[in-house]
């Protein structure tokens, strides 16, 4: 048997346990198959973010990120918008994420013995559990009137992103061009280095 | 399913963000804090606009800008830090203070 056929086998066993798994839960707990594969995403995607603000290791936090932002990929899957989707993967996981690691292999940051956090740690957790129960707040006494879960073609939001957009769009590719050219002028070494 | 699920856990995200912002030292992870709270604000946006009667596209718009956005600041962050790591070989916060009065 090839190492393909057994990577392929593994897969599907995986693939198939993960249905079960899915069918499962929505039996038990009585939700929709919605409802579950959005919890097991939000579970992800929080759990990563977490990982990233209490891990001490810069790699780990940015494979971390990686996670926290492929759940966050997969919500927008969930909410219809697949061009998001593709969007978040495409320039997360294949440029960002890229960036930050060149950048701890640039730099060895991992190897600087500092200690991550900072003595405000308290006062931050209570004013980050503050702005969540005043978020929780807002969203659990405002009453939005919405209509069910709808998904835009393709077509759709490139003709309003090229038409009633279309200022908004060059004025964005301008910022990256200037970005582009601000971080070569800052990281670029000086005449006497 | 409603827009709930995604309103409280946009909130949780952007609060974990918060948190590591204000808590880290490091400036490379004050950086990925950030990137937590960009994408919270991108759930909370695109549920809006997909459980909207009318005008769908324009959360999925905004979103998109602020993905360009995120990704320019990521560049010109990481170009700040190693400009910051090559003259005082850290990269901690609370070192960087040429401009505090």
């Amino acid at each position: 048997m090839s190492l393909a056929s057994i990577v392929f086998y593994i897969l599907a066993f995986i693939s198939i346990s993960m249905v079960g798994v899915l069918a499962l839960i929505t039996t038990n707990y009585n939700l929709s198959l919605a409802e579950t594969v959005f919890y097991i995403l939000a579970t992800v995607s929080l759990v990563g973010a977490l990982g990233v603000v209490v891990t001490r290791n810069v790699i780990y936090a940015s494979f971390l990120l990686l996670t926290s932002l492929m759940g966050v990929a997969s919500i927008y899957l969930l909410l219809l918008a697949e061009f998001l989707a593709l969007v978040q993967i495409l320039i997360y996981g294949g440029a960002v994420i890229i960036v930050i690691l060149f950048f701890i292999m640039l730099t060895r940051v991992h190897e600087v013995k500092s200690i991550t956090d900072n003595s405000q740690k308290p006062f931050a957790f209570i004013t980050s559990l503050l702005v969540f129960g005043l978020l929780l707040a807002g969203i659990l006494n405002s009453n939005v009137e919405v209509g069910e879960r709808s998904s835009v073609p393709f077509t759709e939001l490139g003709n309003s992103l090229f038409t009633q957009w279309a200022v908004p769009f060059e004025v964005a590719s301008l910022v990256l061009l200037i970005a582009l050219i601000g971080a070569i002028v800052i990281a670029r070494p000086k005449e006497d280095e | 399913m409603s827009l709930i699920h995604f309103q409280i856990l946009s909130a949780a995200m952007f609060s974990i963000g918060l948190y590591g912002v204000l808590a880290r030292r490091n400036a490379l992870l004050v950086l990925l804090s950030i990137e937590i709270m960009l994408n919270a604000v991108n759930i909370n946006l695109v549920a809006f606009s997909s459980y909207a009667e009318s005008a769908q596209d324009v959360g999925q718009i905004i979103a998109i800008f602020i993905i360009t956005v995120a990704a320019a600041e990521v560049g010109l962050a990481m170009a700040i830090i190693l400009r910051l790591f090559r003259d005082r070989s850290s990269v901690d916060l609370d070192d960087v203070d040429l401009m505090k009065w």
